[in-house]
């Protein structure tokens, strides 16, 4: 495994790089936008990543509700934190993008507002892991992951119930896209979606390595010099 | 069109830099734990250190 994970890295790092060569070039440039619409290649492929390790969180949470299998435990934990990671960078190129097209930063619309709100959950997630102490902590945590999950689809589907200001989904959403911009997206994605893989992978090994490493430190707590029980 | 893009809008070059540097400071504190974390193992190795 230890072997796997450089070569993925460097295959990462030529997807990541081919993908920014296909938004950058290759698409071409929105007619009324202009180039800004190329925010457009980082903004909507980190939201799916978000949403996709949401759900991925979730799914690791109520098989840790049901079996309190540890390591469904570090997935939930490591899914959160990366999505936030994604989901902030959504909340802040979000704004970036709206300023030169809308003229202004932010408004309370449904799909701002209700990731803005999937983002303050997910926080309080790692919060909650980060500051609670106790055997309970990975249970409350996995039942607030349960609940934080049904924001994803409402998120999502928040601009078909609610008239918003944000645009319509590329995918399912009744428009068309030319066919180099949908292939720039998709390329994007799954160069995110390869990076996020190797980054909850390397985060995973840190945290499994973390309790170990407490649980030796538990142990030797319990020992005297000369290794006998106190 | 690739420097056009990033150096003519100045909003798109902040978004993809904003990007970025937010997933190499994510990554640097997954460095910095694990750099911290091998310390403590080797500590941990060393016969008669209390934890």
């Amino acid at each position: 495994m230890k072997k796997v994970f450089p070569i993925l890295g460097v295959l990462t790092a030529f997807l990541l790089s081919y993908a920014l060569y296909q938004a950058l070039v290759v698409a071409p440039t929105e007619k009324t936008m202009g180039d800004v619409q190329r925010i457009f290649y980082y903004h909507v492929p980190s939201a799916w990543t978000a949403f996709i390790l949401f759900f991925i969180n979730f799914g690791a949470s109520v098989v840790y509700l049901i079996k309190r299998n540890p390591a469904a435990d570090i997935v939930a934990l490591v899914c959160a934190e990366v999505g936030v990671v994604f989901c902030t960078i959504v909340l802040i190129t979000g704004p970036i993008w709206a300023r030169p097209v809308w003229g202004i930063w932010w408004t309370w619309d449904m799909r701002l507002t209700s990731t803005l709100v999937l983002w303050l959950i997910y926080v309080s997630y790692l919060f909650l892991r980060r500051f609670s102490s106790g055997g309970q902590t990975p249970t409350l945590a996995a039942a607030l992951a349960v609940l934080g999950a049904l924001c994803v689809p409402f998120v999502y589907f928040s601009i078909w119930f609610f008239r918003t200001q944000h645009p319509q989904p590329v995918m399912g959403g009744g428009g068309s896209i030319d066919p180099r911009m949908l292939h720039a997206l998709l390329i994007n994605w799954l160069a995110f979606s390869c990076f996020a893989f190797l980054v909850c992978w390397s985060r995973y090994r840190l945290e499994k390595l973390q309790r170990e490493v407490d649980e030796a430190h538990a142990l030797r707590s319990l020992l005297d010099p000369s290794g006998r029980v106190r | 069109m690739t420097g056009y893009a990033m150096t003519g809008n100045p909003y798109l070059f902040a978004a993809y830099a904003v990007t970025w540097i937010i997933h190499i400071a994510y990554i640097s504190t997954i460095v910095s734990r694990y750099v911290r974390l091998k310390r403590e193992i080797a500590d941990l190795k060393k016969p008669g250190v209390k934890s």
